[in-house]
């Protein structure tokens, strides 16, 4: 139990002195991604040959926080030389335990390279993913074990708690978050500090703070990365928080499709309660704050404030309108103050750099950094943080390596299902929460999904709508009824029965929805139809007057057939195929059965470039099939130079 | 039902009322369903009316009112994996299991189900047997995967 | 409780600030057409159709009149072609479940609604939520609530607290804006286990009773032909 910032200080030089004295740290990214590539067994496999060399003494080995780079996982990085590896197996380990910690040389081939300067990296930082970056929160990930509170420490963690209780007044730190500009990372952007404001100013003694872990955005991981791998950065953060406003108890609500977070999460708070960071007279300032942990149960609705507090309180999460805000009346009908994981990271390092610090980084209207999650059609998918005002160019490009397979950008969806589709006439818009909403999307929580030619846009749309109909609660008419209606309309679209004034009926539907429903869920839910007509409304009317899907993508308008011209009868389109629908034979032509083929594509992908036999089509039916006879093969017997020669001979 | 399992849950919660979706969670987990019988005995327990009890079971995906499969599929359908071809591997999946999702087939072998995204794009498409991420799936990988389960 | 004064479709009205928009217009004599408010019940702002415009500080929103504190000064609207348009496109959407109700085909000629508009729906709830919040407020038995969520959401009743409450109360049925209530109720009477001393002796002339009471019932409830005719369609089918 620590009882004070002095004694606070010592604890912390204590554990520093004993690093001073380690030679070398093996991290192991230990995040939910890479651990399904399998980091435990690299972990495990650096453990056994640490102990097999004999080198305990010498070397620690970590599982840390998520770092971000996780096309590229399992991540490994060698301290002090910051000699990152990536996609490491069990096998590897011998060689970099012989090679990098004994010989203190490289694996060459474990290191990042550029393939068009054809350039090696060694150091992490060198990285071209990482470089371009600016990871004031999501740096320290790598650094750390969740599970072991001397990591947060040894990098000056509580400090700000520190400073925040024993050097300045709530009202002081409200203003520092005010004058920041810090504005709410989960997608609604408003300003935190005139949120806490509102909290502290409202009449009462029972106020709650709450952390808001339901990440629900599809493709949006970022918090689950810091959750998971710097929890008690959140943590203080929350502490730092509930001491502004006046709160002595604090939830985290976390989804409950995140285990790892809730684990580690659930051990950071344990440790700080014996730490002496949570509970009573913390570190000897009389201010007293506990959290407690509250899953999610599989509600995207549960992410919006007031359905998140009717969850807390053991309810179905139907939001409710507003006024009055949580602010005065929230959890239990006491004030509140909500707040994504993201914005909570924050404060600890604007109550420790100071306001001024802050916000020099980021433009007029939105300051610091956000750490966006790059997926879907790129080459570096992962966890990506850039001051406010980067542009999309250079996260797609700079960070994100491009598109893959050598195919052409179309789209970045950004904001989730509330949001947009951006293309490439705004690529070189700055990021930040105004300029978005000018183009048609929205920040949201930090998802971006690139998209390529072969994404169908009027598909995009539908995936949202029935995302959104799987997940409005239902309470409102305008919501429950309207995202169905849109729902309805884009599968018939994307299903070839569309037709003339489905989408005047779409902006209709948009409108009323978008005006009339109870909470963000419905108002935004026509975001991604208006969005995609905005940009790409030639593909919603290439699919309803022909019938057609200009990216191949809706399979009910794809068909796919073998040009008898080209068809080597390699038989592999007939082994890939998962629904027998290819019949094939050794030399016989293969055909596509169009009555079992349910048009998934896997033919065309797995057909040989040197055949390139499988052709697809939209818009108009396959070609009839070929008679049996013409579908024998004769081949011409292959006979070697030399035999051929003995043959004429005799 | 283990009335004694679920009783041992419900006072870990200090029998609030507040506490009914962790209770829930804690009976789904320990048991892979929600049994009427589970259902009835916590709202008499916590004193809340069998409507609100039924609503907040049915409205949460987490739970389930039926008997889960020996093996539980979620198959990731958050939007990076949709472009990267989750529709296909969901296909595949229900054709070879025989059930689409929220079922489970009738030698009680599988339970399929859809998530909204498991956090780990990089892997996309991915789905989740037994707590177990498989990634990077295309069609043909997927059928083959599938056999190996008993 | 304070006074507050604000202004609806140009006319000032006095309020106190406990009061909503809703309350104010009403006190008022200006009409704003509602489906699922009740002066008896918890404002819900779920049905939507008192969507109105307000403005305040030189912000318009739209805003459900129901649930809406009035505020000094509060600037309303009741009517534009905004708002018109809202109104028409959720009527729409509720006639494709309940086109026989009285309440939708008065706001269909008001609103110029088209009641083939959508296509029609198997159910024909239109989810206001009245008898669920009726019985949970009001009577505090809890024989009826909602469940599931998002489009397939419905109202579902619990059979052994029905079986045992709904038989002498029946005060939601009038609630109901079309008739899916009583049907409801009847499909789970129908469906309600019969309590354990009754079964040993169930007989022929039992479940004829039953039936009976049912008809009983479905004729007390149903006060035009298009309600009977949906509540003995039901009891066919149940």
């Amino acid at each position: 139990m620590i009882n004070s910032p002095a004694e606070l200080e010592q604890f912390r030089q204590d554990i520093l002195a004993k690093r001073s004295s380690e030679k070398a740290r093996i991290s192991v990214c230990a995040g939910a991604g890479c651990l399904a590539t399998g980091a435990r067994k690299v972990i495990d496999a650096f453990n056994a040959e640490i102990e097999k060399e004999g080198l305990e003494s010498e070397v620690c080995v970590k599982g840390t926080g998520c770092p971000g780079f996780c096309e590229r996982g399992p991540i490994v990085v060698i301290d002090p030389q910051q000699t990152c590896y990536l996609q490491v197996t069990p096998q590897d380990v011998p060689e970099i335990v012989a090679k990098t910690i004994q010989q203190k040389k490289v694996v060459e081939r474990l290191l990042y390279c550029d393939t068009v300067k054809n350039e090696k990296s060694v150091r992490e930082a060198d990285i071209p993913f990482y470089k371009h970056q600016e990871r004031n929160i999501i740096g320290n990930n790598i650094k750390i074990d969740p599970k072991c509170i001397d990591d947060y420490l040894a990098l000056g963690g509580y400090s700000a708690l520190t400073k925040t209780l024993f050097q300045m007044t709530p009202e002081e730190v409200v203003d520092e978050v005010k004058k920041s500009g810090l504005r709410g990372r989960g997608g609604g952007g408003f300003s935190t500090g005139i949120k806490w404001d509102a909290a502290r100013k409202a009449p009462g003694d029972t106020k709650y703070v709450i952390v808001n872990a339901d990440e629900g955005d599809p493709g949006a991981f970022m918090d689950r990365a810091v959750l998971e791998g710097n929890p008690h950065s959140i943590l203080e953060g929350l502490i730092i928080g509930a001491y502004a406003i006046g709160s002595h108890e604090g939830y985290v609500y976390v989804r409950q499709e995140y285990p790892l977070a809730l684990e580690n999460v659930g051990v950071a708070i344990k440790q700080a309660q014996e730490c002496g960071f949570l509970g009573r007279n913390i570190l000897g300032s009389n201010f007293d704050f506990d959290i407690k942990v509250h899953r999610g149960a599989g509600a995207f609705v549960c992410g919006e404030e007031t359905a998140l507090l009717l969850s807390l309180e053991g309810k179905p999460g139907e939001p409710r309108s507003r006024p009055p805000y949580p602010a005065t009346s929230g959890l239990w009908g006491k004030p509140t103050n909500i707040n994504n994981v993201e914005t909570w990271a924050n404060v600890p390092l604007i109550v420790s750099n100071g306001a001024d610090w802050y916000n020099q980084l980021g433009t007029a209207r939105s300051k610091g950094t956000k750490i966006f999650s790059l997926v879907g059609k790129i080459k570096n998918t992962g966890l990506v943080e850039v001051p406010m005002g980067a542009t999309l160019r250079d996260i797609i490009y700079k960070i994100g390596d491009g598109i893959p397979g050598g195919k052409k950008f179309k789209a970045i969806q950004t904001g989730g299902p509330a949001g947009g589709c951006i293309p490439e006439e705004h690529l070189d818009i700055p990021v930040d929460f105004d300029e978005l909403i000018k183009v048609g999307a929205i920040m949201g929580s930090g998802g971006m999904i690139v998209m390529d030619e072969d994404t169908c846009m009027v598909d995009v749309a539908r995936y949202f709508l029935n995302f959104l109909t799987q997940e409005s609660c239902g309470k409102c008419s305008p919501c429950r009824e309207g995202v169905k209606q849109m729902h309805r309309i884009l599968t018939n679209i994307t299903e070839g029965r569309g037709k003339e004034g489905d989408i005047e009926l779409l902006e209709e539907l948009a409108m009323s929805t978008g005006s009339a429903s109870l909470c963000a869920l419905g108002r935004s839910a026509a975001n991604p139809v208006l969005s995609t007509l905005r940009y790409f409304r030639h593909e919603y009317e290439t699919h309803i007057k022909e019938k057609r899907c200009p990216s191949y993508t809706c399979q009910g308008l794809v068909s796919y057939y073998i040009d008898s011209a080209k068809c080597g009868a390699c038989r592999i389109c007939e082994r890939e195929c998962s629904s027998q629908a290819v019949m094939g034979g050794k030399n016989l032509i293969h055909i596509v059965d169009q009555t079992k083929c349910n048009a998934c594509g896997t033919c065309f992908e797995v057909c040989p470039t040197k055949f390139g036999a499988v052709i697809r089509i939209s818009g108009e039916p396959a070609p009839a099939r070929i008679p049996e006879e013409a579908r024998i093969i004769v081949r011409q017997r292959y006979v070697p130079k030399k035999a051929k020669q003995a043959e004429t001979a005799v | 039902m283990n009335k004694e399992k679920i009783e041992q849950i419900i006072s870990g919660h200090h029998c609030e009322a507040s506490s009914l979706i962790q209770i829930l969670l804690d009976i789904q987990s320990e048991f892979h369903w929600l049994s009427p019988e589970a259902l009835e005995l916590v709202g008499e327990r916590l004193k809340i009316p069998a409507s609100r009890i039924r609503h907040t079971a049915t409205f949460y995906k987490a739970f389930s009112l039926v008997p889960k499969g020996r093996h539980e599929i979620n198959v990731c359908m958050g939007t990076a994996c949709h472009v990267r071809g989750a529709p296909r591997v969901l296909e595949v999946v229900q054709q070879i299991t025989g059930i689409q999702p929220g079922e489970t087939d009738i030698d009680m072998k599988f339970s399929l189900d859809t998530v909204n995204c498991l956090g780990c794009c990089a892997l996309g498409p991915v789905m989740e047997i037994d707590e177990q991420h498989l990634g990077k799936l295309v069609p043909a990988k997927t059928a083959e995967l599938l056999k190996h389960y008993e | 409780m304070s006074e507050v004064s604000l202004q609806i479709d140009g006319k000032e009205v006095a309020a106190t600030d406990d009061m909503t928009v809703l309350d104010a217009a009403r006190s008022a004599g200006i009409s704003i057409p509602t489906i699922c408010y009740h002066e008896k019940l918890k404002p819900f702002g779920g049905c939507r159709l008192c969507t109105v415009e307000a403005e305040a500080s030189g912000r318009t929103s739209l805003v459900a009149a129901c649930v809406y504190p009035v505020q000094q000064g509060l600037v309303v609207r009741t009517r534009s072609q905004k708002i018109d348009s809202i109104r028409k496109v959720l009527t729409e959407q509720l006639l494709a479940y309940a086109p026989e109700s009285e309440v939708l085909q008065t706001l269909a000629k008001d609103y110029h609604a088209d009641k083939d508009r959508f296509a029609k729906e198997p159910s024909f709830c239109i989810l206001c939520g009245l008898c669920v919040r009726y019985c949970t407020e009001v009577k505090q038995k809890y024989a009826v609530g909602f469940v599931d969520r998002g489009p397939r959401r419905e109202i579902s009743f619990i059979p052994e607290i029905a079986a045992r409450e709904c038989w002498d109360c029946k005060e939601c049925f009038p609630l109901c804006p079309t008739s899916a209530l009583q049907a409801a109720y009847v499909l789970t009477k129908s469906l309600a286990p019969i309590a354990s001393s009754e079964r040993a002796c169930t007989t022929m002339a039992d479940t004829n009773s039953i039936r009976e009471m049912n008809q009983t019932d479905a004729s007390f409830a149903a006060n035009d032909e298009s309600k009977s005719k949906t509540l003995l369609k039901a009891i066919a089918e149940g």
